[in-house]
This record gives structure tokens, sequence and C-alpha cells, in this order.
């Protein structure tokens, strides 16, 4: 069974004289346990997608399963980590990990062995993540990078089955995004949730894929679905092998054949000769 | 030789940026330059009225304000007058906090409830809280209510257009970050919207505070018998224009001591906002 089901997806923003339709008959099955990367231009909606399987945004048409149930709404079995200003700035590193616990749905039903795990919980994802130094620190005495460990590490808390990230490290500088991306790896292998990451970057959605979902603006819908040709363990070498390149050229084509934004050479040219004589 | 480790470094102080935009300038020099700015008006209306060139009708010297303060003190309750003068300033500053709080939370969290109030609330606020005072006293009396209800009149549709905006600037994402992890409805106002909002919110209540006090006067003017704001309309009668500078200094003082204790209050209460790494 699919852990993400999609199936002939509509998503209409507006109404009236100009609705804007936002996504089209977009279909996907995403298995339990897989990692799987969408890129895109920009306005192909992969972010709306990514919103509308969280919950967070209502879908006008289709159908869309998680965990075999419809999704009617935000819920915690599918967590969610934003690009940024989603941290808890009046709450210490550790506290906004915790966050979840005092939620009612994880109250229900909790005995006190239940307690000492998720201390224990709390404190493994310290140490995974690479935050123990952290602990007690406020949000805005860390570093963009340390920031979203936090955020991974909160979402990860209460175990959820699906773990949707909204190009989670899109304001990270290069090096410390090469980091994140073996972190988020073996995190991701190791606690064994369904990950739908939504990037821009290509090399990013090449190197976490095990499937990139490549998608295309106007209406925004899927153009195509590589799989990676890479083995499950990724490396820093890999990026630099035959296939990931290959790959890489395919899709940035497709994108760029598909994308309406470019720039046209020859109309500069002849601008700035005008403007030279 | 000019080994690396041999070259001497000159230490310098760091260079003050008088006229650099938005430059450094040290803590010594800022407090020379704040004393220099209350220093040069005063030293200027001590001259202005010693070379005795202004009827001291018009314009009293500051000598002339500090012996009226101390003669207030002495045989004519001053520190009565301070008292009720506070104590109508804070309670309709605080009435108005205290209706103001939840419906501007209300606003700024429902868009029903925002289009349905904030127009009425916009229209209101722009009526001058002077043109009320017929209306209040035949409908409140001219007891101590009267006063209390000018100064809610002036402040609180101010106040909760100001506490909306202060609930809507909650950054979405940590909204949505609460919602995915499994937040309902009231969780995600209490444990997100509310302490995220707070410190802008006593920012407000500081500001708010501030106009409570520059309607007393007004106020004041309701068949009052004592307060600073009625020393002052009574000393415009006698042309005591000494004690009128003394009340609106008092009023300055005042003002300027609550001020300053709101933001000792947000320096102890939100320590994460000024927490450096």
């Amino acid at each position: 069974m699919s852990a993400i089901s999609c199936r002939r997806v509509e998503k209409i923003f507006g109404s009236g004289r100009t609705p804007v339709v936002a996504l089209k008959g977009v279909s996907l099955e995403i298995a339990a346990g897989e990692f799987v990367t969408v890129v895109g231009a920009s306005g192909c909606g992969k972010s709306t997608l990514l919103r509308m399987i969280a919950g967070l945004e209502a879908y006008t048409g289709g159908e869309i399963e998680a965990g075999g149930a419809p999704v009617v709404g935000p819920g915690a079995d599918r967590a969610m980590v934003f690009q940024n200003y989603s941290l808890y700035p009046w709450l210490t590193v550790m506290r906004n990990i915790k966050f979840a616990r005092q939620l009612e749905v994880h109250i229900r039903d909790r005995t006190s062995a239940d307690v000492d795990a998720a201390s224990g919980r709390a404190d493994a994802l310290l140490q995974l993540m690479g935050l123990e130094q952290a602990a007690d620190s406020y949000p805005s005495q860390l570093s963009g990078g340390m920031q979203q460990r936090v955020a991974i590490a909160r979402a990860l808390m209460t175990r959820p089955r699906i773990l949707l990230m909204d190009e989670p490290f899109g304001a990270l500088d290069a090096q410390t995004r090469e980091v994140m991306h073996d972190l988020i790896l073996h995190v991701c292998a190791l606690e064994g949730c369904t990950v739908v990451f939504v990037t821009h970057d290509v090399d990013e959605a090449i190197y976490l894929g095990r499937r990139v979902v490549v998608m295309a603006p106007r209406p925004g819908r899927i153009d195509a679905i590589y799989e990676v040709p890479l083995p499950p363990k990724r490396s820093y070498a890999m990026r630099h092998s035959s296939e990931f390149l290959t790959l890489r050229a395919q899709i940035l084509d497709r994108i760029r054949g598909t994308s309406q934004v470019r720039t046209d050479l020859r109309l500069l040219e002849k601008l700035s000769r005008r403007a030279a004589s | 030789m000019n080994d690396i480790s041999t070259i001497r470094v000159e230490r310098r102080r760091p260079k003050e940026e008088l006229w650099k935009i938005r430059g450094w300038l040290s803590k010594r020099s800022y407090w020379m330059l704040a004393a220099l700015g209350l220093a040069v008006p005063l030293a200027f209306w001590t001259l202005l009225t010693a070379l005795g060139s202004v009827n001291r009708v018009f314009l009293p010297g500051p000598y002339d304000v500090v012996h009226r303060v101390v003669t207030w003190f002495r045989d004519d309750e001053l520190l009565a007058d301070v008292g009720i003068s506070c104590f109508r300033v804070t309670v309709g500053w605080a009435l108005a906090a205290f209706v103001a709080l939840p419906l501007g939370l209300f606003i700024g969290t429902f868009r029903a409830v925002q289009a349905a109030l904030e127009p009425l609330m916009d229209f209101v606020r722009y009526l001058p809280a002077v043109a009320f005072i017929p209306l209040v006293m035949l409908w409140v009396g001219i007891d101590e209510g009267a006063k209390i209800a000018i100064i809610f009149i002036g402040t609180f549709f101010q106040m909760v257009l100001m506490v909306a905006e202060d609930v809507r600037r909650v950054p979405m994402a940590q909204l949505e970050v609460a919602q995915t992890l499994g937040a309902t409805r009231s969780e995600v106002i209490n444990e997100v919207i509310i302490p995220s909002a707070k410190p802008a919110l006593l920012d407000t209540l500081r500001i708010t505070m501030g106009w409570a006090w520059t309607y007393l006067v007004v106020a004041e003017l309701v068949a009052a018998n004592s307060g600073l704001g009625y020393a002052i309309i009574k000393a415009q009668r006698f042309l005591q224009t000494d004690k009128i500078f003394a009340g609106i200094i008092l009023i300055g003082a005042i003002g300027l001591a609550i001020d300053q204790g709101f933001r000792l209050v947000h320096r102890l209460a939100f320590g994460y906002l000024y927490a450096r790494s």
C-alpha cells in the first residue's frame, strides 16, 4: 500500500471570472519509507502540492490519501519542516523539540513510561542532530543550519510516519547544505519515515531522492518522474559520477523546456547595440 | 626577517562613526550627547528668562517652575493631584486593555471577526475623544466614571487595532508547524499565537499608556476638582503660567518613568529577545 497517494489532484485558486489553475491532474503514488524529491520551475505548484498533502491547503478536485485515510486537514501523522521562521523564539532548543509533547493528541493515553521514553527520545534526537551543546540556547543564538536541525528534530519528535519538507535548506549556504544532506538521509533511514522533499535545486533533488518528480507550470502538473540510478546509500563522490551528471542534465533540460522565464540574449544584444550607438 | 609572528600589530581603539548611516557610537558618547540634548534647551530657556527679554507671565523661568512645584507640594496637595490623575489614567487604560486584548486577538485570528469589527473600529478611532465629552456627561454623569470613560474612549479603539496587528504579525510558519504537529485550534492560539505576540503586545500596552496620559487634560475638563490636568486648566484661568509648566513637566516625568518601567519589564520577561550568543 502507498503511504501517500494523490489521484487526479486539482487546485484552483480564486473564483469568478479569472480563476487560476495551480495544479491539474496530479497523480502520484509514494511507497512507505520512500524518499521522493520534487523539483520544478517557480510557479509549478510544487509547494502547493506539498501543503495539500500536509492538509494546510484544501484541494479543489481529486483525492489525496495519507496512510490509507483521505486528507482533510493537518494531522500529527504528517510533520512538516519549513524553509525558515518556524522555530519558536521564546522556547529553548530543547523545549522547541519537545513542543509537540504538550499537545492534546500526544497526551492522550500517556503513561509515565511514555514520558520517560519521550525525554530519552528528545535527548537522542538532540545528539543525532549534533545539538547537545545548544540544548539551552534560544533559536536566535543559532546559525541557520543549526536552526534547521532543530526544526527537523522537532518534526521527528513524535515519530510521524510522513515527513514533508518545503525547501528546508533553501536559505543555507552550499557547504552547510551538503552536511545537512547526509544528515537528513541518515536520520530518515534510521527513522524509517516516508519523505516528500520539495526543492528548486536539482543537485539536491537527485542526491536525496530515490525518485525525482519534475513538475511544470501553467497549469501546474507532473512533467516526468525519474528513478535515480544511484545506490540507496549516497556519498559525496556520487555527485560527480556520470549517472548523476547525466540525470542532472536531463532534468535541467526538462525544466528549462517548460519554464517560461528565460533571458532573450538576442534582444539584450540588440538593445545594448542601440544604446551604444 | 618578516616572519608573520614578529609583525607588530598596532591595536587601535574603534573609531566613532558620528555621521555614518546607522554608524556605531560608544556608550560614553551616546550618553554625553543625550545629556547635551537636554542641557542645551534648558540653558537656552534659563538664559532667555534671566535676560528679562520675555515677560514672565508668558514664559516663567526654570526657577519659577521648580519653586511652584515645591509650593504646590507644600501648600496645595501635589501628591493628591498626582495620585488621582494616575488613578484615572491607569483605570481607563486598564479597562481599555481588558477589552482590547481579547477582542484584538479575535480580530487578528479570525477573518470573520475582522470583517465584522475592524471597519467599525477604524471609523470610531477617527472620532475626536473630546467630542464625546457631552455624551459621556449625559450617559455616565460627571463623577470619576466620566473621566475614566474619556480616557477609555481615547485609547481603546487604537489599542484594539494595534493588538489585532500584533496578532496578525505572528509568522504563518509558526502556526502551521503547530498544526502539522497535531495542535488543535485552541492549542494554536494558546501555545503559539499568544506567546509569540506577547512582546509586541507589551509594547502596544506601553505605547497606549502614553496616549492615555495625553487624554488626561481632556478628561479632567469634565467637572473635575483635582488632578494634574485640572490643575493646568485652573492655572490657565488665573494666568499662573509657572503652574501650567509645572503640570506639563510633571506629566512628562511620570510618563517617562512609566515608559522606562515597561521597558524594564520587557527586558526581564522576554530575555530571549536580548540573548546574545
